[in-house]
């Protein structure tokens, strides 16, 4: 029993010493989640609510291992397709500014935080997987789920599950709804206006 | 057996409610999940009114006023009260492994936390699993059913709202005999409830497109997952299509 653990930390060690291409998902979430958290403690400016510090933590340390792109088309649905480059490029942008304030929000509230997985249960050859974490603190535990795809020979998240509600599913019927009423370029102009009113406030 | 005159006149409001709701959704049946989205935004705008010119700053107040010690010892011993009902609930889910912990947890915080008011149990590690009677109905198999935003009560749907009867009965307040107490008691909670919420509330004002919607998607999605504890069945995917690849 402790000789498989002991293995299996070897194994965890070995391949984030390797090269981060060979990272196993729940390994991937583990080493980005401790990164980002210890950031966040050791930061004073952040503790006290430097968001735009946090923001560009968040962009060096998570985004990259975001497919941001499967993420949005998900979100808007069928009329991503539809959408000329422009268009996408421009959603894509204005929902990340969004994605990112909401992480940084979720940030702030770090104090004595600790990340915990719970068991993978995925098949060896699975190009998508849902691992599961527990952010442990004060009172009741947080359920923190990601969603990642196998992309060349690393894991993207393409979808982070907050107390039972995925992302990109809480989107879809406001998307919908904007799209429907003034097109996509309204639902630009309406998550534009979101982060600007958000980024004075 | 007659009931009691107020609760029968209670009753009779609900069943006038019921009326008026089925009749402006059979008006506008749009969203399968919100058929009566309608009345239900003119309900949410009435109670995001109220919550805005009464209970928030009571509530910002309460939590800029009062110490520490004591905001955390009213949420633990409402919390505590809870507990008890959540040790329940599971062994109705038939879930006898959980339900001991739970009641674990409410033996420790009412012996050693005083009452409940401190929340002993969390640092032995026995954490809390809130469970109440509609996840219990969901359980069991009943579905959601349409989305329902009740007066002063918020977000519910149909099943939530067949259990609220039960589930709002087990709070401190039901038990006691005396009026004024019963109102201080419930009063209290509300507060320490919004009060909790408050910072998600300003999250929520960020990112949301439509208010509305987020708060209903979120609602609905939260009480699902928290059905299935945390891991819901996939949903049918209802898009035709397929999520795009990503850049290779």
């Amino acid at each position: 029993m402790l000789f498989k653990q002991v293995l299996t930390a070897l194994s965890i060690a070995l391949a984030l010493g390797a090269a981060q291409a060979q990272t196993a998902p729940d390994a991937l979430i583990k080493q980005v989640s401790t990164e980002v958290i210890d950031t966040v403690k050791s930061d004073k400016a952040i503790q006290a609510g430097d968001v735009g510090k946090i923001i560009s933590l968040v962009d060096a340390k998570v985004m990259p291992h975001v497919n941001f792109q499967r993420m949005t088309a998900s979100a808007v649905g069928r009329h991503w397709r539809s959408a000329t480059p422009e268009q996408q490029k421009r959603l894509q942008d204005e929902f990340k500014i969004l994605i990112v304030r909401t992480y940084a929000g979720a940030l702030t509230q770090v104090k004595d935080q600790t990340v915990q997985l719970k068991p993978l249960r995925a098949g060896a050859d699975d190009s998508e997987v849902v691992v599961r974490t527990e952010v442990k603190g004060k009172g009741e535990p947080i359920q923190l789920d990601y969603r990642l795809e196998k992309n060349g020979s690393g894991w993207k998240i393409y979808d982070v599950n907050v107390l039972g509600v995925w992302l990109v599913e809480q989107y879809k019927s406001s998307f919908a709804q904007e799209i429907g009423s003034a097109g996509v370029d309204g639902l630009i102009a309406k998550l534009a206006e979101r982060n600007k009113a958000a980024a004075k406030s | 057996m007659s009931l009691p005159s107020s609760l029968r006149r209670r009753l009779r409001g609900a069943a006038a409610c019921a009326l008026l709701l089925a009749a402006v959704g059979m008006a506008q049946a749009q969203n399968a999940k919100d058929p009566i989205e309608g009345w239900n935004r003119v309900v949410f705008g009435f109670n995001e009114g109220l919550d805005k010119a009464v209970l928030k700053p009571v509530a910002a107040g309460y939590q800029a006023v009062v110490p520490d010690l004591v905001l955390s010892g009213v949420s633990n011993f409402f919390g505590n009260f809870g507990d008890g009902w959540s040790a329940i609930n599971q062994l109705l889910q038939g879930k006898p492994v959980a339900a001991a912990q739970m009641t674990m947890r409410v033996a420790t915080n009412t012996l050693f936390g005083i009452a409940g008011l401190f929340d002993v149990a969390s640092d032995l590690g026995i954490e809390r699993q809130q469970e109440d009677f509609g996840q219990t109905l969901g359980r069991w198999g009943l579905p959601a059913g349409p989305y329902i935003v009740w007066p002063l009560l918020g977000p519910s749907s149909l099943r939530e709202t067949a259990a609220m009867p039960l589930d709002l009965q087990w709070r401190p307040a039901a038990l006691s005999q005396d009026e004024p107490t019963r109102y201080a008691l419930s009063t209290l909670q509300l507060i320490d409830v919004r009060a909790g919420l408050l910072k998600a509330g300003r999250i929520v004002d960020e990112i949301a497109l439509d208010k509305y919607v987020f708060i209903r998607d979120g609602y609905l999605a939260r009480r699902r997952s928290l059905v299935y504890d945390g891991e819901p069945p996939e949903l049918p995917d209802d898009s035709p299509d397929a999520p795009p690849v990503g850049p290779k």
